[in-house]
């Protein structure tokens, strides 16, 4: 999987990683996993499909790729993801902030599924705000292939990393200390 | 904090009916002094009941201007003129939560917010473990071995489990509020960061009534965290509103033109 490796063995392997975190998204894997989405996907020149699935049970349809469709593969956990997100050319993702920001760090290109059957769904509140900021696209799951259709890459913005030096400052000031 | 919880709702019951209609206070306390003859009057020959409700009404009012100076004197700086080191609380939520509040602390001075305590939910095994990493990667820097003994690391049980019965969750949250008074008599902080979820309430509340009973002065800061854009969490509204947060630090512009008292900061991830 080290992509730059594979990348120069197999001319130009373009990765799509999916990945549900620790819950159970199973709405975002079917939608995934549809003929017209894996279709779309390929016409942009993806080639492989990788879907991390966490405790969901739909299981997505494997392939070995080769004419004309997308290489699909799956898996439920693993300890670390950062491998997967490193060697993807598109990250498709459920809306926690911490694969949010782990993804956009890396530059990657980012696709944000909001998952609706959550009770507590302040999270889409993140995904809507940097979606606007363009930094990612934000999408539900009915709307995947339109997004994906409708999405240019290289319109998104790079996201500054954050800075946490004005709140330090702020607790400095409050607690009698001297600006650095 | 039981006995004090129950103060305050005696505080309510007896506060408003004197605040709202003036006149027939005298009234209600003749008809307390009767029914309190009534009931024993041995009682009332030892103590006349007109004392018990003057100093029930005067510790009201005392604790009331208490309460108002806490908050008041929270709101303003410290004059920290011989800028001492504060011992530091440093509460850890999960996963989101956790990194961001690493990512603060990793460029505050450790010089200034030593002891450390870092305290983490009992079900949580990856905070506690992240700080460990940050915490060892700064003794590399410094040799000061004062500094590295200062750290502790604690866990802390939770009032409420995700998918918790409401009706076992009563016994939890009680058992948790002990466990947190426990800890707070332990580390006893001069400073206490935050970013929620709720593991951090019942040690800010403790700390909250602290201050109020002079048993420690303490300095609250929470960061609502950055998936927070529209509304505040509920235990960032908790802390806002009950104004338990000294200062109260937001993520995105639009929370701070939505709760005027909270300081716009940027994104800390």
């Amino acid at each position: 999987m080290g992509g730059t490796d594979d990348g120069s063995d197999v001319r130009s392997v373009k990765m799509v990683f999916v990945t549900v975190g620790t819950t159970c998204f199973d709405a975002l894997v079917k939608a995934v996993d549809t003929q017209e989405v894996k279709e779309e996907l390929f016409k942009k020149g993806y080639t492989h499909l990788l879907i991390q699935m966490g405790r969901g049970s739909f299981i997505p349809t494997k392939s070995a790729g080769g004419l004309g469709c997308l290489a699909v593969d799956y898996f439920t956990f693993s300890s670390s993801i950062a491998d997967n997100l490193k060697s993807a050319s598109l990250v498709i993702s459920h809306a926690g902030s911490g694969s949010i920001f782990e993804t956009l760090r890396l530059g990657k290109p980012l696709i944000v599924v909001v998952n609706e059957d959550l009770m507590d769904n302040h999270q889409s509140e993140l995904a809507e705000e940097l979606a606007e900021r363009k930094h990612l696209y934000c999408a539900h799951p009915q709307a995947l292939y339109s997004t994906i259709a409708d999405m240019n890459v290289d319109a998104l913005l790079p996201y500054p990393p954050g800075d946490a030096k004005p709140v330090a400052k702020l607790i400095n000031r409050f607690l009698g200390f001297p600006d650095d | 904090m039981l006995e004090s919880d129950d103060g305050e709702s005696l505080d309510a019951s007896i506060r408003k009916p004197p605040l709202q209609n003036e006149r027939p206070t005298s009234m209600v306390v003749e008809i307390l002094v009767q029914s309190c003859a009534m009931e024993d009057s041995s009682f009332s020959m030892m103590m006349t009941p007109k004392l018990v409700i003057t100093s029930i009404i005067v510790t009201v009012i005392s604790i009331m201007i208490r309460l108002a100076y806490v908050i008041y004197q929270s709101s303003k700086p410290l004059k920290n003129l011989a800028q001492q080191p504060f011992s530091t609380l440093i509460v850890l939520g999960s996963g989101g939560h956790t990194a961001e509040m690493l990512n603060l602390i990793s460029i505050l001075k450790k010089d200034r917010f030593t002891p450390r305590t870092y305290v983490a939910a009992s079900t949580d095994n990856m905070s506690l473990q992240k700080a460990r990493v940050l915490e060892t990667s700064l003794v590399d820097q410094t040799d000061d071995e004062k500094v590295t003994k200062a750290i502790q690391f604690m866990q802390i049980y939770r009032s409420r489990e995700v998918g918790q019965s409401y009706l076992t969750s009563v016994g939890t949250t009680l058992f948790a509020i002990c466990h947190a008074l426990l800890l707070m008599i332990k580390i006893r902080p001069q400073v206490i960061i935050c970013n929620g979820p709720g593991t951090c309430i019942p040690l800010c509340v403790i700390a909250f009534l602290f201050k109020v009973a002079g048993i420690r002065w303490s300095s609250i800061f929470y960061v609502e965290s950055i998936a927070r854009v529209k509304r505040l969490s509920l235990s960032g509204l908790l802390l806002y509103k009950l104004r338990i947060a000294d200062q109260f630090f937001v993520q995105w512009p639009q929370l701070q033109l939505k709760y005027p008292r909270t300081h716009y900061v940027g994104c800390l991830m």
